[in-house]
């Protein structure tokens, strides 16, 4: 993964995300992230930690081109946003599959056409991504709330709808931000495996969590933000 | 898993916009209202064209001679004389005959009564000229003939009605044609407003989209699809309102009743279905133009 440190480890392959002095503020306030650098090369998979209000969603938003940075270079599959055509940026969404705290589903579309919106907006018929959409749905056990809306479901199952709809196009970065923030231990880890088994099917993996024991269980680096900035970098196998 | 695929094979995808809210019906009435305003304007429009048409062709068809008594002959010898020298113009008059005294005198029994007074006085004799449509007589080559004759008389062509009638009917044309205008602006104006509201309204669905890699023509075509579908239904309903006016007035109306200024013909109606489909478009332009300029303000 990350940083300086990584080039020296002997990783040459082209980053799919690197930030270079990023800094972030809103409006006029103080900077809510400092001079962050690192980079994620391609199938890694890192927990992102850090106390509330620490900047990780604010760090996951820059990834996903949520927001642009007020300073610091930003690059994407080797791209830089900021110099991409408008047009340019929909393709670039399309391979980060991205799992909000807020799950932030549609009300009005059902189990399935949530999960199959990012293939619809690709645009796939209907035809060619129903089976697809079938077994995801299957995988993360909601076979038989295929047609419930979300109000219907629970809170962890509207957890893993949210994740099924971020994974449903394998994309090449999947963030997520605080995925296992309102389930219990046991479909936390089960959530856990399924973001491993995505990551071993090749996407790159960022995952932000507040969940100590989730992150010191699963074994994988961790990238940790105090007051905005990048303060720690823990690779358990270091 | 097998259970479920089965009935999802023959899936329709749901519409990405929330079926419509209770805003809608407010929008539908007031586009509605314009509709029907809109339509009315330009059945106003075909009338004055009509009526415009109408009077031109009664005023360019024909000519009045005012005949005037000489001391040497009588009136009616005057007139009689003056019909046959206009009648001798071929090319250019179709035909020219003398005012019967009767006609002539019920013409003036509003301002003189119908008494005796009128066999005193020395009523001026009218000659009614038709003239040929293909190759109408100028008031001058009318005059020569006149003069040539030795009749003393006046020949009104009604050039100076004329020049006004299609004046007052051009306007007649502007203001309808304008008012249309007018109308049809202040309905994309009001579609624009209601996609903005609608935006404003559908901010996290507009980002949840955005960030699962919508482009913004993609997100701009959904606004356009449902506000023009909602400003076809209202384009129907206001060109069925305007429908039912224009065969009421046509109806009850007839030739002299209600509109005998403004005459409306059954074909005049067949402008009516164009109304949904104007409506439709304009909308989906104004709708489609006003997202994808908000929508380029969005990160």
């Amino acid at each position: 993964m990350a940083s300086s440190d990584d080039e020296e480890a002997g990783f040459d392959e082209e980053p799919v995300v690197r930030f270079d002095g990023v800094g972030l503020r809103y409006g006029r306030a103080p900077e809510v992230l400092k001079d962050i650098s690192f980079s994620l090369q391609p199938g890694s998979f890192h927990f992102l930690t850090g106390a509330s209000g620490a900047g990780k969603t604010s760090l996951l938003r820059l990834i996903h081109l949520g927001l642009t940075p007020t300073r610091g270079l930003i690059s994407l599959f080797g791209h830089d946003p900021t110099k991409m055509k408008r047009s340019e940026l929909p393709l670039m969404r399309r391979r980060i599959g991205v799992v909000y705290a807020d799950r932030q589903l549609l009300d009005h579309l059902n189990a399935f056409d949530n999960v199959a919106l990012p293939l619809r907006l690709a645009g796939r018929v209907p035809s060619d991504y129903t089976p697809d959409v079938v077994e995801l749905l299957a995988w993360v056990g909601l076979a038989e709330k295929i047609d419930a809306y979300p109000a219907a479901l629970s809170g962890g199952e509207q957890q893993r709808l949210a994740i099924a709809r971020a994974v449903v196009n394998r994309p090449d970065i999947l963030l997520a931000d605080e995925p296992t923030g309102n389930v219990d231990q046991e479909m936390a880890l089960r959530i856990l495996r399924l973001f491993v088994e995505l990551n071993r099917l090749g996407s790159t993996v960022l995952i932000a969590s507040l969940d100590d024991d989730l992150v010191a269980r699963s074994g994988r680096p961790v990238m940790h933000l105090t007051d905005g900035r990048l303060s720690l970098y823990r690779d358990p196998d270091a | 898993m097998n259970a479920a695929a089965a009935p999802a094979a023959k899936r329709k995808p749901a519409p990405l916009l929330p079926p419509e809210d209770a805003r809608d019906g407010a929008l539908v009435f007031v586009v509605a209202v314009l509709c029907f305003l809109a339509c009315i304007a330009v059945v106003a429009a075909l009338g004055a064209n009509r009526a415009a048409n109408g009077w031109r062709t009664q005023l360019t068809g024909s000519a009045t001679v005012i005949v005037r008594p000489s001391a040497s002959e009588t009136a009616d010898a005057a007139a009689e004389r003056a019909a046959e020298a206009l009648s001798a113009i071929r090319p250019g008059v179709a035909e020219a005959d003398v005012l019967e005294k009767e006609k002539a005198q019920a013409l003036l029994a509003p301002w003189l009564g119908t008494g005796d007074v009128l066999e005193d006085l020395p009523v001026p004799r009218l000659v009614s000229v038709d003239l040929d449509p293909k190759a109408p007589a100028s008031v001058s080559a009318m005059d020569k003939a006149l003069k040539a004759a030795g009749v003393d008389a006046t020949i009104d062509d009604h050039s100076l009605w004329l020049k006004d009638v299609l004046r007052a009917g051009l306007m007649a044309r502007i203001a309808a044609l304008g008012a249309a205008a007018l109308i049809t602006a202040a309905a994309a104006a009001v579609i624009a407003f209601a996609t903005r509201a609608g935006l404003a309204a559908r901010r996290d669905l507009v980002n949840v989209l955005h960030f699962a890699g919508a482009e913004d023509r993609f997100i701009a075509g959904l606004f356009q699809v449902r506000f023009a579908r909602m400003a076809a239904l209202a384009g129907l309903l206001g060109a069925g309102a305007a429908a039912m006016i224009a065969t009421a007035a046509r109806v009850l109306g007839g030739g002299a009743g209600l509109t005998p200024v403004l005459p409306l013909a059954w074909s005049d109606l067949l402008v009516l279905p164009a109304c949904p489909l104007i409506a439709g478009l304009v909308a989906a332009l104004a709708a489609r133009l006003t997202a994808l300029a908000l929508l380029k303000e969005t990160v």
